[in-house]
């Protein structure tokens, strides 16, 4: 087992090797790459035809309740990594605990499940 | 030499970015071939003959399309948020570069008196660094989409934002159950875990892989890894008869190359923690030749199963609609995910007594699951109409 900071180190080594490889190839096509570009040619693109209104347009409700649901159970799953290492030695009460913990989120999706929330349309 | 100079074991840095290339450069060949292999087997599936003139077999195929890539022009269009436009693509190629950092390739070797791991980092907490990798590739298809200003990248992204957070958190789940069967969070370690064999007489030759042990969990894990890597049949991102080419439609050149090798990178990282989490990683039987190199051959050999299976699945299987694939998602991946994790726990902590009832318990399940999932397929699908059966030749 190598030392923390080694371990992390290399990490960071390689983020910044791969950001730097990125760069590189951003830099090395605006070198090589042809530039002429044309009012046409900067439009977007709409199956040819004219680009009508802002592009930014409002998307369904929906998806702002998926990505609370996400908050909540990606916590959840913070939670399990920790307990999973550790539950051995806490027994069979450490299991009990996180049963109580799961089904009071899970009776959360039932809710929303119930609630309709998971119906798309 | 100073004596700070002096007590650093220059030996050992030395190793560390000797072992930092050579892992790059594998994983940078491998990604080449990749995608030729996708492109080939996809062309054979269909009975095309897919690329053919660049090198042997077509080899070279992706190496001429990069230089191609890198020739073409690059248009920006000029609604797009420029400096989110330009990291957008960072953002996507490099976290699924640093994902496989922790994936061993091998046991550790021992060079000049020092202990070198066969992988870029041994974290002490592997499975979290490849989930938070996992997170941060979401932020590459939805700054592409936001930035690119215009809607069909924007549907793409919003869309696919929600997709991959949702099945983040059934692949969570399922990698939750391994790490309460293996007892660590470290790769290195649950491939250890995974060195032993089964007891029951007749089955000793068997490696205890957690495919085996976690047969739920490993399902859970693929099907989330189909929809985290955006592949079919999960691809909604990019559903070009709705929506173009999804978040990267505005990108050309080298921005849109940078999201095509973010894609086949995340496929080999998915498949690398496929294989280290569940089917043994580099384990295999090492023959008195070469005796170092065959833990790479056996890792390749496995990812390269797990690389097929998802060109199998691309060529076979067609698209789902969007909302069903929410559905599932959320109604049959995470409370399976959930209980599954809940099951593990109860029977690992069961006390040593019932020791013999562990392993029978997490087979029997996994069993259990397999006969459910396949049943239906099996009896051709209860919901289904009764199809005739096609009166052509054997070819067919």
């Amino acid at each position: 087992m190598e030392s923390y900071f080694q371990s992390y180190g290399v990490l960071l080594g390689l983020l910044v090797a791969g950001v730097g490889l990125v760069a590189v190839a951003f830099v090395a096509a605006r070198v090589i790459a042809p530039h002429r570009p044309s009012p046409s040619k900067l439009t977007t693109y709409e199956c040819g035809m004219d680009p009508v209104g802002e592009g930014w347009s409002q998307t369904q409700i929906r998806y702002y309740i998926y990505a609370f649901l996400f908050v909540i159970f990606d916590v959840e799953s913070v939670f399990l990594f920790p307990w999973a290492t550790a539950f051995v030695r806490l027994g069979m009460q450490a299991v009990v605990e996180m049963v109580v913990f799961v089904v009071i989120l899970a009776v959360g999706l039932l809710y929303a499940y119930r609630k309709k929330v998971l119906q798309w349309a | 030499m100073s004596p700070v100079l002096a007590s650093i074991d220059w030996t050992a840095w030395l190793l560390l970015i000797v072992r930092v290339i050579v892992i790059f450069a594998l994983v940078m060949v491998y990604l080449v071939l990749v995608i030729w292999f996708e492109r080939k087997a996809v062309a054979d599936m269909q009975t095309r003959i897919g690329p053919n003139r660049a090198g042997p077999f077509g080899v070279l195929q992706t190496i001429a399309d990069g230089v191609k890539l890198l020739l073409k022009e690059e248009i920006i269009p000029e609604t797009a948020d420029l400096p989110v436009y330009l990291i957008a693509p960072l953002a996507s190629a490099v976290p699924a570069l640093l994902a496989f950092a922790v994936i061993p390739l091998g046991p550790s070797v021992t060079i000049a008196g020092h202990t070198v791991p066969f992988q870029i980092s041994d974290l002490s907490v592997g499975i979290l660094w490849i989930l938070a990798m996992a997170s941060l590739a979401v932020y590459g298809v939805v700054l592409a989409g936001w930035s690119s200003g215009t809607n069909y990248p924007l549907i793409g992204s919003v869309r696919s934002s929600a997709q991959m957070i949702s099945y983040e958190v059934g692949m969570g789940l399922g990698l939750v159950a391994v790490v309460l069967y293996a007892g660590t969070l470290t790769m290195s370690g649950i491939v250890a875990v995974q060195a032993r064999h089964f007891g029951v007489p007749g089955l000793t030759w068997l490696p205890k892989w957690n495919l085996f042990m976690q047969f739920p969990a490993f399902l859970i894990y693929v099907v989330a890894a189909f929809a985290e890597t955006n592949r079919p049949p999960f691809d909604l991102p990019e559903a070009e008869t709705e929506l173009v080419a999804g978040y990267h439609t505005e990108y050309s050149g080298m921005k849109f190359a940078m999201f095509y090798l973010a894609e086949y990178m995340h496929m080999i990282t998915v498949s690398s923690v496929a294989v280290t989490l569940f089917l043994g990683g580099w384990r295999g039987p090492i023959f008195p030749v070469v005796r170092w190199l065959w833990p790479l051959v056996w890792f390749v050999a496995k990812v390269t199963v797990m690389i097929f299976v998802f060109i199998w699945v691309r060529a076979t299987l067609p698209r789902m609609r969007y909302d069903k694939l929410m559905a599932f998602g959320w109604k049959v991946m995470i409370p399976i995910g959930l209980v599954w994790v809940l099951a593990t726990g109860g029977i690992v902590a069961l006390p040593p007594a019932y020791g013999a009832w562990r392993a029978g318990a997490i087979v029997g399940f996994g069993v259990l699951a397999l006969i459910l999932l396949l049943g239906p397929v099996i009896r051709g699908g209860p919901a289904r109409a009764p199809v005739e059966a096609p009166t052509r030749g054997v070819s067919g």
